[in-house]
């Protein structure tokens, strides 16, 4: 079970969070703009990430705040945990933002 | 009863505390500090049990959670535990104990045919022989079941309780051992707040079953002084009959705890968040694999001295070791102690010249070395084996064999370092070629494996190691290291000779004929099995595992696990580490599920949520049901009544008098700020910026994927104040979708949210009373139909009560929801029933409600929908709006939307008015004589109306709204009734009650 640090509460147990899945994928401002396969890639599609990945996560049996995590998907490692609308930690950033 | 293999003296038992016990219904007697399994032997019963495939004859190997021969059910009725190791289980008075996978008797077993046929069953027998026709299956399993099937489990209630308990330590030591207590005090001198666990009763380990000394005194002592020490630390914790049995991410560990019926918990389930875990696991010996390897008395070199020494049992009278190693030597010669007659030492090795060989040669063990034991005499006991010498290479024997007497044959092939919670700790084994064993490789986590774990067998190397890593461990958790010296203690070392690794000891007859020789004892896997494997192309271990069941019972395989490998790799001409380790995965030893779900059952499972009327509703007479963790009155039952009859009166009240239904669980969100509207905007459907304060308005709710989520209705109370409704089973999850959004996307919308789902009393009032009812109750509000029109809400008093109500409806009727605080809701309630006699008011449950709102052709959010139905879908066009955008608005222009065949919502019309179609039957446009038949869609709700006086449907049809007249088809079990296809909205589709 994952130890995670929320930035509102501290570490605790997995259990009292839940995952988002991938994070930095915005809401595309003009979903018309978009084609089907534009929007499909936006709402279907995220990366499965071997090695270090950015993911989003809730407190949900706690603060109920939304927060980033950058995880290594391989040994679970927690490198950042950093607030929804900050920049993702440098090193990490690479990995997995994708372009929108 | 005599204990005919009991020692006068010395072991760690308890002579004065006689324990008497039954096994297989005869009496046995054993003493406290015994296991089932010593105490069995002690008795004299070797013969525990028959094999899992060929039911052979099988007898106690070993001493520990490795055995693969002794599985026992303990104890019957609701107690009872199948499939438990009897060298795990500790002796108590008044046990009782029987044999598994046997009929009738362990004596005489029935299936034994198995073991001459065996010739006609290699591995994948049952999937080879039984696929075939695939339809009998379904019978063959049954057999096959009942043939192989071991314990059987407990069919009543657990009478015992279980707990949970969470612990957050500095160092947690797994294994009470030599290595695991001089790792334990290194720790705790710092001041370290430590664990240690140790499976057994008690502490020691291997020690308890050796003659060794430690500082010039028997090890023994040096194990109590270590334990008063601990004991006497305020923040070490000492577990013992604790198993660390699995280890999770991020350091998290979990231990059951045996705790025996003495202190009101069975077991515990402890779960700790460790800085740092020394691993002290131990090894586990590896028997040889040879001609007949299975019979009764063939033990594990090292569990015969533990006998001896540990119980003061013998475990025969005349005793033959094979051996690989020197360790096996020190059975010969504690054997001798213990008054055994020990025949010889048949040695693998030409020239076996260790300190230990050395010392059985001194008294006069004669050892045969370069020899192998090649037969095995006696069915369900040894009386004999058959040694020859082997030749140069050791792939073959030569000469003439030897008869040996003897009633006890100690094997031993080496040991294995006992990597499981390495393993799950997500590290991987690394080979010692040299010595032919896995050892533990990388960490990955705060961990550190010592002693016989990490492949150190030397007593003195296991207590340096494990303070080291004990020091190591406090400091790497931020503990000071103790400016006391640490004295290791002194122990003689022994100079130990390699080992000789003979994968599979050459005989007189080919691998698999004549004789068996196993490597997985608990399955029955042969060497001839996996060689079998190996031919048909099984290249990897995970997958001979499958073909064969190798490593596959309860004991995973400990004893199994590297012999199968190396024998797996010999016939593929690789290198062992080529085919694969095996990944260990939790448990390490089986968990009962009792200790899973500790206190968390029966009424504590889930919450239950009930409404403030709950009482009210239990005295009327209410079934209930489950609606998420509500209870929901579904109907109120009057004697004499089915359960249709009720639901009947239910509805009719409802539209012809007055009926009064619960609704406080339905969820509302209280939503504030000046962005509100804009939210609201975002997350349904339909637009919000024109609505007046007072009023309400339906709302359709999208995921992001076009698809309906949920619906309710939103009133706004004020300038920047709205209040939501949501379906009962989906409040929380609207709750969290509308946070994830502001959050996550929209952190500039000023907009606060509060549940309040549990502060308000809901009562609604429906049908042609309703509002004369009502009147009788409130003068601050006007409820004049053009003073208070539909879809509108008044703000006063009800029966003196602070009072929101809603002039919205479900039911289609003309209908008010009352909200009060909580509190007041029973009050509420009983005013209402009370005035109401006079117009038979009614209460109606749940199903009622489903009714009423499938004669208007109301959808109910997870009941017409199921995560694939679009608003188009359901014909809700209306609500969508044009000008702006919202969640879900893109992907409703996505070419599957635009489908013309999409199933859409209709009403079913049944030919016969009385028939009702069970929801969920496919409907067919097409009939044929048999499936398959074209579905073009299935039932979602279906009732019969009684206000209607015939049955209705709702239903979801390919292009439905196109085929309205249509007769389809609906192909049941023992009917096809016909239906014609409807509008879905079958009473007052105008609408004109609603707004009366």
């Amino acid at each position: 079970m994952l130890l995670i640090s929320c930035p509102w509460c501290g570490a605790r147990d997995e259990t009292e969070f839940s995952c988002g899945g991938e994070a930095h994928i915005a809401r595309p401002a003009d979903p018309n703009a978009l084609s089907d396969a534009e929007w499909a890639d936006y709402l279907f599609m995220r990366k499965n990430t071997r090695g270090p990945y950015l993911e989003r996560w809730v407190h949900t049996a706690g603060c109920r705040r939304w927060f980033n995590v950058a995880r290594d998907t391989v040994t679970n490692e927690i490198t950042a945990v950093y607030k929804m609308g900050a920049k993702p930690p440098r090193a990490r950033a690479k990995a997995s933002r994708r372009k929108r | 009863m005599a204990q005919s293999h009991r020692l006068s003296d010395g072991g760690r038992i308890d002579r004065e505390q006689p324990l008497g016990f039954t096994f297989n219904g005869k009496s046995y007697q054993g003493y406290a500090g015994d296991t089932l399994a010593s105490a069995l032997l002690a008795n004299g019963v070797m013969l525990v049990g028959r094999s899992f495939k060929y039911h052979r004859p099988r007898g106690i190997l070993s001493a520990g959670v490795e055995e693969t021969n002794a599985p026992v059910q303990l104890e019957t009725g609701p107690r009872t535990e199948p499939n438990l190791p009897a060298t795990e289980i500790e002796l108590y008075d008044g046990l009782s104990a029987a044999s598994v996978n046997c009929w009738p008797s362990v004596e005489i077993d029935a299936m034994e045919v198995n073991d001459l046929l065996s010739r006609l069953m290699p591995a994948a027998f049952y999937y080879k022989t039984f696929m075939w026709p695939a339809r009998f299956w379904m019978s063959y399993e049954k057999a096959i079941r009942q043939a192989a099937g071991l314990g059987t489990t407990p069919v009543h209630r657990d009478p015992d309780r279980y707990d949970k308990m969470h612990l957050h330590c500095d160092v947690l030591v797994a294994g009470g051992g030599p290595a695991g207590l001089a790792a334990a005090l290194a720790a705790g001198r710092t001041g370290a707040r430590v664990v240690i666990a140790e499976q057994q009763a008690e502490f020691g380990g291997a020690l308890l079953g050796e003659r060794d000394e430690i500082d010039g005194a028997p090890a023994i002592e040096w194990v109590a002084a270590a334990l008063a020490e601990l004991a006497a630390m305020p923040e070490v914790r000492l577990l013992p009959r604790t198993t660390v049995f699995g280890y999770y991410d991020h350091n998290f560990v979990a231990l059951l705890e045996h705790r025996g019926d003495t202190v009101g918990t069975r077991k515990r389930l402890w779960k700790v968040r460790v800085k740092q875990t020394v691993l002290a696991t131990g090894a586990i010996e590896r028997p040889l694999v040879f001609a007949d390897n299975d019979r009764p008395g063939i033990m594990l070199a090292g569990a015969a001295r533990t006998y001896a020494n540990r119980f003061a049992v013998t475990p025969g009278r005349r005793a033959v070791i094979f051996t690989n190693n020197d360790d096996a030597y020190r059975t010969a010669l504690d054997l001798k102690a213990a008054g055994v007659e020990v025949a010889c030492v048949v040695d693998l090795r030409g020239d076996p010249d260790g300190d230990l060989p050395d010392r059985a040669d001194a008294q006069g063990i004669e050892v045969l070395g370069g020899w192998a034991v090649t037969a095995v005499h006696g069915r369900k006991r040894v009386n004999a084996v058959e040694v020859m010498a082997l030749d140069a290479s050791g792939e073959a024997v030569d000469g003439e064999p030897r008869r040996i007497d003897c009633d006890l044959v100690c094997v031993s092939g080496g040991w294995n370092p006992t990597l499981h919670l390495f393993s799950q700790s997500g590290g991987r084994a690394r080979f010692d070629a040299a010595r032919s064993l896995f050892v533990p490789g990388d960490s990955m986590q705060a961990e550190c494996s010592v002693g016989a774990a990490n492949g150190t067998f030397g007593l003195a190397s296991c207590l340096t190691e494990g303070h080291e890593a004990g020091a190591a461990a406090a400091a790497g958790a931020g503990r000071r290291r103790s400016q006391k010296r640490i004295s290791v203690p002194r122990v003689a070392e022994t100079v130990e000779g390699a080992w000789r690794n003979l994968w599979v000891v050459p005989g007189k007859h080919p691998v698999g004929r004549r004789a068996k020789h196993f490597v997985d004892l608990h399955n029955d896997v042969t060497a001839a099995d996996i060689q079998l494997s190996a031919r048909e192309g099984y290249e990897s271990v995970e997958h001979t595992k499958r073909y064969t069941t190798l490593g596959m019972g309860p004991d995973q395989g400990k004893t199994s696990n590297i012999a199968g490998l190396a024998i797996l790799a010999r016939e593929r001409g690789a290198d062992i580490p080529d085919v694969g380790t095996t990944t260990f995965r939790p448990p390490y030893t089986p968990v009962t599920f009792g200790a899973l779900a500790g206190r968390d059952i029966g009424p504590l499972a889930d919450p239950v949520r009930r409404t403030p009327m709950h009482h009210w509703h239990e005295r009327a007479g209410a079934v209930f049901e489950d609606v998420g963790q509500w209870k929901r009155p579904r109907y109120y039952h009057r004697p004499s009544e089915t359960m249709g009859d009720a639901v009947d009166r239910e509805c009719l009240a409802a539209r012809n008098s007055v009926a009064i239904l619960d609704a406080s669980t339905l969820g509302k969100i209280d939503i504030q700020g000046p962005d509100a509207a804009e939210l609201l905007n975002r997350v349904y459907t339909n637009a919000w910026d024109a609505l007046a304060v007072d009023r309400c308005r339906y709302g359709l709710m999208l995921g992001e994927d076009g698809m309906v989520m949920d619906d309710g209705v939103t009133a706004r109370l004020g300038e920047n104040r709205y209040l939501m409704t949501t379906t009962t089973g989906n409040a929380a999850r609207v709750m969290g979708w509308l946070e994830e959004w502001l959050q996550t996307e929209w952190p500039e919308l000023k907009v606060h949210l509060t549940s309040v789902t549990e502060q308000w009393a809901t009562v609604t009032l429906s049908g042609p009373h309703a509002r004369r009812l009502l009147g009788a109750f409130t003068t601050d509000i006007d409820l004049d139909a053009k003073a208070f029109p539909f879809m509108s809400l008044r703000q006063g008093t009800v029966a003196g009560i602070p009072a929101r109500v809603f002039r919205i409806s479900f039911t289609g009727e003309s209908s008010f929801e009352i909200n009060v605080p909580a509190g007041y809701g029973l009050a509420l309630w009983t005013a209402l029933m009370g005035a109401g006699e006079k117009y038979g008011i009614t209460p109606y449950g749940t199903e009622a409600m489903h009714v009423l709102r499938a004669e208007k052709g109301f959808i109910i959010v997870g009941q017409e929908t199921d995560g694939t139905v679009t608003p188009v879908d359901l014909g809700m066009d209306w609500v969508l709006s044009k000008k702006k955008d919202f969640i879900g608005k893109r992907s409703l222009d996505r070419a599957d939307c635009q489908r013309l065949d999409r199933k859409q919502l209709v009403g079913l019309l049944t030919e016969d008015p009385n028939s009702v179609l069970p929801e969920g039957a496919q409907i067919v446009s097409e009939l044929r004589d048999k499936p398959p038949m074209p579905m073009i869609g299935h039932v979602t709700s279906s009732y019969f109306s009684a206000n209607l006086g015939r049955s209705i449907a709702l239903a979801l049809v390919k292009d439905g709204r196109a085929r309205q007249g249509q007769t389809v088809h609906v192909p049941l079990d023992d009917r096809t009734p016909r239906a014609v296809i409807a509008d879905p909205a079958f009473y007052d589709p105008e609408g004109d009650r609603l707004h009366g």
